[in-house]
């Protein structure tokens, strides 16, 4: 293994960029667990279900005859409904239980959605048919760059800058950040707890439906384990970047999504099956080294008793 | 408290599972099977109870210790001649050495004990989420490399050739080991003190217990009873990586948690139930008959079965069926009437 790491492949553009789009897509998919992390203190296992369902939608889409746009909102419908549909049935009711509890829960959601998945549309992966067209490369400055990627990038950089502005800029942001500092106190001050929630599920549910269309079109093929593997990186890049602040955790998903597109660009061939290996490994150290979160300042958060 | 009256706590567990081997003895050869899977699987929700049930701290990388052992004991008992197709990149030594069935099992326990402890020593400090998302990247690593590395194991290709030694009885007594010493922990001082940790980790650590070693300590012994479960498990049916992974880390976890991840009772009740119910469901892809009607249901039912009782159990009952006690019989009427008496004569 350590003699493989020494003869690493040269970095090229197309891994960086590669790197970077999915880098993006963790990113969303960051904001998106991070959000309802804040406000309900829930680790939603079953956000990469949400993605499956919204893969599947464009699978369905294309095979249909949809049109792409048609896709797109069938995808999105698809997955804002099960959002809410997964928070009013399970998460709901286990609002006041621990951590742990409701972890576990989320954990046999995604099993049940899984397996729903498997017996509904087989085991049999789909592809999303016209949209892989985005995987044509462009020509940019005479390297050659998967269209999607750079959607990846733009999308993602845009959905964070709207979503900076929402939770900066709107007394809506304001309630929601005060609800992921301290939900009884802003409770007491006059916050809606079921808006807030409300609105963090929301738009958790359409940063995951933008998340599957990109996730959909770099990897179409979609199973029943879509997503799965990709939810457990970026939960653990979420908590290695710091879970209880929007931006680390962003960034935190961000960084273990580049990481992984570099790695496994970099990795001698003979080497890549272990890509999950590397990774998971950093994220053991990173998260001996600063427990708190790479990207927070100070002690983080005082355990009370 | 008087040793009469604790008995219950470890006879009950070991007689449910006596009583479910005899079961699996009085039924067909065919069904037999299902009995010593579910055993095995009792096995080792037993060794995932005594770290998560005794700690309160949630690990996800329980599967890879039984994983650890499964290897162990697989490659080490693979006959010589079956092993250059069975293990086509090994190691030399794995190749040439062989151990019996016993000894397998045994040395599946130091593994996974040892790995267990290895892992532990840093991952101990983390608490929360931090250490939850720890143990599910040990489980993550250990699948990636049990799964690829073929100096270790059969790699991609899964086990074959394994002596299939885990018929009802290896299973029983195996099972009834892990009760044993599941219990002896918990009445320890060890037990005693990690289970203070878990009701209140400060005041636990101002009465002077390391909430490190004292987790570190349940780990390496959850660790070296799912390498021994892992054993038996290799000795049962041909396993491959991916068995050992995501699927059995949610239905081990779904039975402790159903069954009430507080007390050994709870452990052993939750698997059997949830493994009663899981296997009726998978035998009822092939048709069953329920008091001669006829019942059959397609791939996959057993799993949302599973998914759906899980949810509902922990909206409705959070500390499982048992509530995370032990059955142990009433205290007596007279030793309080002895004790009015004392007080009056006084």
């Amino acid at each position: 293994m350590i003699l493989g790491i020494l003869s690493l492949q040269p970095l090229t553009w197309p891994t960086v960029a590669t790197a970077l789009a999915l880098g993006g897509v963790y990113a969303l998919m960051a904001v998106g667990i991070g959000l309802v992390f804040g406000v309900l203190r829930l680790v939603n296992f079953a956000y990469g279900q949400l993605i499956m369902a919204g893969g599947y939608a464009l699978a369905y889409g294309s095979l249909w005859n949809f049109a792409t746009w048609q896709s797109i909102l069938l995808c999105f419908g698809v997955v804002l409904v099960l959002t809410v549909l997964m928070d009013r049935l399970v998460f709901r009711p286990l609002r006041t239980s621990s951590p742990t509890v409701m972890l576990v829960a989320t954990f046999a959601v995604a099993f049940l959605l899984q397996n729903i998945a498997l017996l509904k549309f087989g085991p049999l992966s789909k592809n999303v048919g016209s949209l892989a067209q985005l995987n044509a490369p462009w020509d940019i400055f005479g390297v050659q760059i998967k269209e999607i990627a750079v959607l990846a990038v733009v999308t993602a950089l845009g959905c964070l800058f709207i979503l900076q502005l929402l939770l900066t800029r709107t007394p809506l942001g304001l309630h929601m950040r005060a609800a992921a500092m301290d939900f009884r106190t802003a409770r007491l001050l006059g916050v809606r707890a079921n808006r807030v929630i409300g609105a963090a599920v929301i738009i958790s549910g359409l940063l995951a439906a933008t998340s599957a269309v990109f996730l959909s079109v770099q990897e179409n093929s979609i199973s029943s384990t879509f997503g799965l593997q990709d939810t457990i990186i970026v939960l653990a890049g979420v908590v290695v970047g710091g879970m209880n602040r929007p931006i680390p955790a962003t960034l935190g998903g961000f960084s273990i999504g580049f990481a992984t597109g570099i790695l496994g660009g970099v990795l001698p061939a003979d080497k890549t099956q272990y890509l999950t290996s590397f990774i998971f490994a950093a994220v053991i150290v990173v998260l001996l080294v600063r427990p708190n979160g790479l990207f927070t300042r100070g002690g983080g958060a005082v355990e009370r008793v | 408290m008087s040793v009469a009256r604790r008995l219950p706590e470890v006879l009950v567990p070991a007689l449910l599972v006596v009583a479910t081997a005899l079961l699996g003895l009085a039924v067909s050869n065919y069904l037999e099977g299902y009995f010593v899977n579910t055993l095995v699987k009792v096995a080792i929700v037993v060794g995932l109870y005594v770290f998560i049930g005794n700690s309160g701290v949630l690990s996800f990388g329980q599967i890879s210790f039984v994983a650890v052992g499964a290897w162990t004991a697989g490659v080490l008992t693979v006959p010589r001649a079956d092993k250059p197709i069975a293990f086509p990149g090994i190691a030399h030594f794995l190749a040439t050495t062989n151990v019996g069935n016993s000894a397998s099992l045994a040395l599946a326990a130091v593994v996974g004990g040892v790995f267990a402890f290895a892992v532990g020593l840093p991952l101990m400090r983390l608490s929360g989420l931090a250490a939850g998302i720890a143990t599910f990247a040990v489980l993550e690593i250990t699948n990636n490399v049990l799964g690829y590395e073929g100096l270790i194991g059969p790699a991609l290709n899964g086990f074959s050739s394994v002596p299939p030694t885990t018929g009802i009885w290896q299973a029983t007594i195996g099972c009834l080991i892990c009760i044993a010493v599941a219990y002896a922990y918990q009445r320890t001082r060890f037990g005693r003190m990690l289970r203070a940790t878990r009701e209140d980790p400060a005041a636990a650590a101002a009465a002077g217990i390391s909430i490190h070693r004292q987790r570190l300590v349940a780990f390496t012994l959850a660790g070296a009873l799912a390498g021994f479960a892992g054993g038996l498990y290799v000795h049962l049916q041909p396993l491959a990586a991916n068995d050992l992974f995501l699927d059995l880390t949610f239905i081990t976890l779904a039975m402790l948690v159903v069954g009430g991840s507080g007390s050994l009772l709870g452990a052993v009740v939750g698997a059997l139930a949830v493994n009663g119910i899981y296997t009726f469901f998978t035998a009822a892809v092939n048709t069953v008959d329920v008091f001669g009607w006829h019942l059959h249901v397609r791939a996959g039912t057993a799993e949302i079965v599973l998914g759906v009782l899980m949810v509902l159990v922990l909206i409705l009952r959070p500390s499982g069926l048992t509530g995370g006690r032990e059955l142990s019989l009433p205290r007596r009427r007279r030793a309080l009437a002895d004790l009015e008496k004392a007080r009056a004569t006084t």
